[in-house]
């Protein structure tokens, strides 16, 4: 009775879909096992706790020390500030563009945001060497500080950020409903207490995921801090020392000429594995307070 | 359809206990001379209207008459649309609201709004009715009690009391839709305007809302648009009955009012033909 034409071709676009899926998983498994392989070699020679808790990284010297503490050190300074930079900017220009703009702003600020989403990193590496660290630091601001500085890197990482955080977060602003926001107004409330009262808790979920993509990016980003956060690998005490990331170590390590197999192979792998399992555990908490903070409309 | 071309069906006479509307009005706001116009387009011209104190006006018409448009013109919400112009005054206690002086925002606060949807916020019931005070500054002795008094005044106080944390978007719609009543009635307006408040609901809700807004006309003026006949003849103490219709010049059908009186007279005894057709259903 139902009996309907065949459709071939949504027969066709499952398989495609299916394939992109499998396609996605398998290469996430085959980027986990490529790590994990040569990282057990490593911990087979390194005890796990000498590596998470050492404040010493020196795995090219004689007297060898594999302690990954000063590498998560500056990476957690450039990360936290490219995140003062671009969570507080993204956000702003997110709130700008979905609540405020005019269509002639938007028609400004939208190009340059993709501008700067389109400049290539190592771009923003000598920027950040020459210009502000070189240039601004040094010369301008006399500030007491080396070629390098965490400052600097993170600074210009978090402008490289900003167009990430502000696209998503202002499709998620968008996503709200306008009734919402006209039952905002009905009671009194002005445009911006309507942005940050009801909008922008609706848009949270979308937010958050805006803000955990930074943290990937910044916790990722290697040719900016390989270029301009410098190259010796001590811990950080602030942010205008310098200071080696783990993906700078990573970047530097990898240009060499090490065995496949190797102590010095493996560390790579050891710093990859732990770079991915931080990333991981970010997007994990971020699911769970998504969760937790859900307005769902 | 009718066979007396006099009188409206008889389900549409009003013959509600609460419809007394008395002959004298004393105005809360009085609409004169207005137009509003969507960029160059005329939505609506030359509206004259008042609202009396404590009374339940209907706009009724059929859709695209501007009835929505003038609603949004009472308490500013026009002010939102991009391109929207209102000319003409409108009068709130004897001010015009369009004035240079006037403040839109306090102007909502005074003239709430319910929306042809309900839109709680997605927020706890109690955080949805606590929002306006809180936004608009209101100074309250106890936020509890508020909370209270308006969930009460919008009869959903006791579906709802045991769950005042949890999230209005639970609720069912005509809950929903009280709860926006209450959400209005929480800033202490005086005037109360509804956008097809019941369109979305089923009849029992429905229902509901109109007993309710019985009830409210004691502290409250009312005006509500809606497309249902039955329900204007039923709530409403004065009826205003708008068309739209081709304006001079280019072919843009403007909305005007035609005729506005007492909900009985303009069912049981419409002066304007085009009245007659509309409530008797031989409109179009
Ligand atoms: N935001 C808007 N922008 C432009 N035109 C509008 C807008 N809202 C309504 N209109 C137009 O104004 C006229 C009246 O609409 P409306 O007030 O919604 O009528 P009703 O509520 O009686 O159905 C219609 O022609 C409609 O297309
Ligand atoms: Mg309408």
């Amino acid at each position: 009775m139902f009996a309907g034409r065949a459709r071939p071709g949504e027969a066709v676009i499952k398989v495609v879909l299916r394939v992109a899926a499998a396609v996605a998983m398998v290469t996430t498994i085959g980027i986990v096992f490529a790590l994990i392989v040569p990282a057990i070699g490593f911990f087979r020679e390194v005890p796990i706790f000498d590596f998470l808790l050492g404040d010493r990284w020196a795995p090219r010297f004689a007297d060898a020390s594999f302690g990954v503490v000063p590498l998560v050190t500056a990476t957690l300074w450039t990360t936290a500030i490219a995140l003062l930079v671009s969570v507080p900017l993204g956000l702003g220009a997110a709130l700008l563009l979905s609540e405020y703009a005019t269509p002639g702003l938007r028609k400004t600020l939208k190009p340059i945001l993709e501008i700067l989403a389109g400049v290539p990193t190592v771009v923003y590496g000598f920027f950040a060497l020459q210009f502000v660290q070189s240039t601004v630091f040094r010369e301008w601001l006399r500030l007491d500080t080396g070629a390098f500085s965490v400052l600097a890197a993170g600074l210009v990482m978090g402008i490289m950020i900003i167009p990430t955080v502000a696209s998503i977060s202002e499709d998620a602003m968008s996503a709200v409903p306008m009734s919402l926001r006209q039952g905002s107004a009905a009671l009194g409330a002005n445009r911006m207490q309507t942005s940050l009262r009801v909008v922008f808790p609706a848009a949270l979920s979308g937010i958050m995921a805006a803000i955990v993509l930074g943290i990937s990016r910044a916790v990722g980003e290697t040719m900016i801090v390989a270029i301009a956060a410098g190259s010796q690998a001590r811990i950080v005490g602030g942010p205008l020392e310098q200071g080696q990331t783990m993906t700078g170590f990573i970047a530097s390590a990898a240009l060499g000429d090490s065995r496949v197999g190797s102590l010095e192979y493996n560390t790579l792998y050891a710093v990859g594995l732990l770079l991915f399992a931080i990333t991981l555990t970010v997007n994990f908490i971020s699911i769970r307070l998504v969760r937790r903070f859900r307005q769902a409309y | 359809m009718s066979s007396s071309a006099d009188a409206a069906p008889m389900h549409l006479r009003a013959t509600g206990q609460h419809q007394v509307a008395p002959e004298v009005m004393r105005p809360i706001m009085e609409v004169e001379n207005v137009d509003v116009y969507y960029g160059d387009f005329r939505a609506v011209s030359e509206v004259n209207l008042d609202f009396g104190l404590n009374e339940i006006t209907a706009l009724i018409g059929p859709s695209g008459c501007g009835k929505s448009t003038i609603l949004r013109s009472l308490n500013r919400m026009n002010d939102l649309i991009e391109g929207a112009r209102v000319e003409g005054e409108i009068r709130f206690h004897g001010e015009n609201i369009y004035g240079k002086d006037v403040d839109p925002i306090e102007v909502r606060r005074r003239i709430g709004m319910v929306f042809q949807k309900p839109n709680p916020f997605p927020k706890s019931i109690y955080d949805n009715i606590a929002y306006g005070p809180r936004v608009t500054g209101m100074k309250v002795q106890s936020m509890d009690d508020l909370v209270e008094d308006s969930l009460t005044r919008a009869a959903l106080w006791d579906e709802v009391k045991d769950k005042l944390k949890q999230s209005a978007l639970g609720l069912s719609g005509g809950q929903q839709q009280r709860l926006c009543i209450a959400r209005a009635i929480s800033v202490r307006p005086d005037v109360i305007l509804m956008d097809e408040p019941c369109a979305s609901l089923d009849p029992i809700a429905t229902m509901r809302i109109e007993d309710l807004m019985q009830e409210l006309r004691e502290h409250y003026t009312i005006v509500i648009v809606t497309h249902n006949m039955q329900q204007a003849a039923r709530v409403a103490d004065r009826t205003a009955f708008f068309t739209a219709q081709p304006s001079e010049g280019n072919g843009d059908r403007t909305g005007l009012l035609v005729e506005y009186g007492t909900t009985a007279q303009i069912f049981e005894d419409p002066q304007d033909k085009r009245t007659e057709d509309y409530i008797s259903g031989r409109f179009g």
